[in-house]
């Protein structure tokens, strides 16, 4: 495989606080290569929004990356770069969209400015030549009157479009990796079709990769190529799409697909994980989804899971990776135990 | 509130915004009575006539305000201050507000340590009170200048200010449109010019309005005080002052520029809080109380 566009390797951010650390993103690496879209999975908690702002180099104090981290894209060391080197990044090379459409855009400028400053920022295009260019982006999300809708103010749009307009003003510059932190969270379902649909269409035209950053499965199975899913701020499984739909390995991996509603099967309820992502500040020995598995045993009580390969790409965070006859015997987990007492 | 209300405002509110129209008014007359001067002015503001036959003379069709001591026109005096009262108020507040935006926003974006360090200075500043502290440092100069005078107002009159500009830009620095705009590569400056600023004019136009009506009722005091402006030159206090030893006989010369500066000060005051309730909803006048330190 040629050189990715963006590997991140043993990425590490703590956030330091009165004698405190939250390991918030303990070790993390994975490989995008240019054009491909890869998710990153996982509950609240889990770091994967901390990931994303690390790459942009975006964490502020008390938050700190470690020295031995290291995020190459496009060949270059960030870790080393100085704030002016990372701002000539930001918005130019490396984009990134947020969740709320609405808090994510100043509600006192209008949209096209906001877009506008994006090529102001990074180009010495004149005033008018960059507004031109926004007016054209957002043609390109898809605005009907892209010229009149450029004038409006946030308040004035849907959140489809404000979405969109968060969209054009993340690819004005034509970046080669776009970050979308939960895009379409915040916005309905018939509107999250559109919005996947309209950032599949752009990469296509663009050519430029995708770091997904979702909980939501169904958006995954949707648009990406490979997942990455986190757990306790490290990866605990890496594969493509359709392996990992088709066998996942690691118990937190499935709990996740199975706690997702199916089409082809009836069901009462949904069925959950138990318990909660425990706090970054005291992460467990061992394996940190013990507590919530239902195949855990003594030795994931005592021995951290390295990331075992089980075919080709497909990786996982787990003891039954070697052990896999542990499958048979599945049990209630711990946090189960604790919640029912509670 | 107990009020009943309409619309989701308060009756209070609605009572405020009725009267900001006429409050707008009058500042508009005074300012244009100010500008056009000499050309209103039925007399020469600084003229003494007939300083025997005419002095104290009552209110009249002639002398609409009574005449001085020296025989002077107070009508005339009285349009003349408005130019000296108003520019001062204006220009001092232009100064503090200048002062007490960067300051605070500095203060605010910087944050950690800096933002500690220059909020304990306008504690400190706050501690004092104002008039005192501006009595001290004009009764350090014999014969002050205007320009001093108005320096010396704008640079006591931002500590106010500086607070609720640093409170704002503290929650706003952290909204994610800010860390959108880090996000796209804007630099520091640029986000506090383009981004934060913008969102806390708000507060500075209403401050600024307030603080008008403050400066005016000042620099009135400190007129009456003969710290303010210097002879011959007259602001709405110092005219108060010339006559102030005779309100048993001659009350017409403080009474009128009295009456101006309350007038004045009210339309302030009003238009102020007409535009704080206009810009926030949900605020009560008592939110700008800080303002008046």
């Amino acid at each position: 495989m040629s050189d990715p566009l963006l590997r991140v390797s043993d990425l590490r951010t703590y956030f330091h606080d009165a004698g405190t650390i939250a390991r918030a993103v303990d070790g993390v690496s994975f490989d995008v290569a240019r054009g491909e879209t890869v998710a990153v999975v996982g509950e609240s908690g889990s770091g994967k929004s901390v990931t994303a702002l690390s790459i942009l180099r975006l964490i502020r104090n008390p938050g700190r990356i470690e020295p031995s981290s290291s995020i190459l894209f496009e060949g270059r060391e960030m870790l080393g770069l100085g704030e002016t080197e990372m701002r000539g990044i930001r918005g130019n090379r490396i984009a990134m969209i947020f969740q709320e459409p609405m808090s994510a855009l100043n509600p006192v400028l209008t949209v096209g400015e906001q877009i506008a400053e994006v090529v102001r920022v990074h180009t010495d295009a004149s005033r008018h030549d960059a507004w031109e260019r926004a007016v054209e982006m957002l043609a390109l999300t898809g605005m009907s009157d892209p010229r009149e809708r450029a004038t409006a103010y946030p308040h004035q749009l849907s959140g489809g479009m404000r979405q969109r307009v968060m969209i054009a003003m993340a690819l004005v510059l034509r970046p080669a990796l776009l970050i979308a932190d939960e895009p379409t969270t915040a916005l309905d379902v018939t509107i999250q079709a559109q919005i996947l649909e309209l950032l599949e269409k752009l990469q296509e035209q663009l050519g430029m990769a995708v770091l997904l950053i979702t909980h939501d499965l169904g958006v995954v199975a949707e648009v990406a190529d490979r997942v990455v899913v986190m757990y306790g701020g490290e990866v605990v499984e890496r594969a493509t799409v359709a392996e990992l739909f088709a066998a996942p390995q690691h118990p937190y991996t499935e709990g996740l697909m199975n706690a997702m509603p199916r089409l082809d099967q009836k069901t009462e309820r949904l069925t959950t994980i138990p318990g909660i992502v425990p706090p970054s500040t005291s992460w467990p020995n061992g394996c940190r989804f013990r507590d919530r598995c239902s195949y855990a045993w003594e030795k994931c009580k005592m021995e951290h899971p390295p990331l075992y390969v089980i075919a080709g790409n497909h990786e996982s965070r787990c003891h039954l990776a070697i052990e896999p006859d542990r499958r048979e015997s599945s049990h209630e987990p711990i946090a189960a135990r604790v919640q029912v007492h509670a | 509130m107990a009020a009943e209300s309409i619309g989701g405002r308060p009756q209070w509110t609605r009572h405020v915004v009725r009267h900001a129209g006429i409050a707008g008014g009058v500042l508009l007359v005074i300012v244009l009575v100010a500008l056009l001067a000499p050309l209103i002015s039925p007399y020469d503001p600084i003229a003494q006539p007939d300083i025997i036959g005419l002095k104290n003379a009552a209110p009249s069709l002639i002398h609409p305000f009574g005449t001085d001591s020296f025989s002077r026109d107070v009508l005339s005096r009285c349009i003349y201050g408005a130019r000296v009262s108003l520019s001062v108020a204006a220009l001092a507040t232009t100064i503090a507000v200048t002062l007490g935006t960067l300051y605070g926003a500095i203060a605010g974006y910087a944050g950690g340590l800096v933002d500690a360090a220059m909020m304990r200075f306008v504690d400190a500043a706050l501690a004092i009170p104002r008039v005192l502290l501006l009595i001290a440092i004009l009764a350090l100069w014999n014969g002050l200048p205007l320009w001093l005078l108005i320096v010396v107002l704008g640079a006591t009159g931002w500590f106010g200010l500086s607070r609720m500009v640093r409170a704002q830009v503290l929650s706003l620095r952290e909204l994610d449109f800010i860390a959108a705009a880090r996000a796209v590569g804007a630099s520091g400056p640029r986000i506090l010019i383009r981004h934060i600023l913008p969102n806390v004019v708000p507060t500075i136009i209403v401050a600024a309005t307030l603080g008008i009506g403050h400066v005016i009722i000042l620099e009135a005091g400190l007129s009456y005080l003969g710290l303010g402006v210097q002879p011959p030159s007259a602001s709405w206090g110092s005219i108060i002052q010339d006559g102030a030893d005779q309100v048993g006989s001659a009350w017409w010369i403080s009474l009128f520029p009295g009456l101006l500066i309350v007038t004045t000060a009210i339309a302030c005051n009003t238009l102020g809080d007409a535009l704080h309730a206009a810009f926030d909803p949900r605020s009560t006048t008592g939110a700008m109380a800080e303002l008046d330190s």
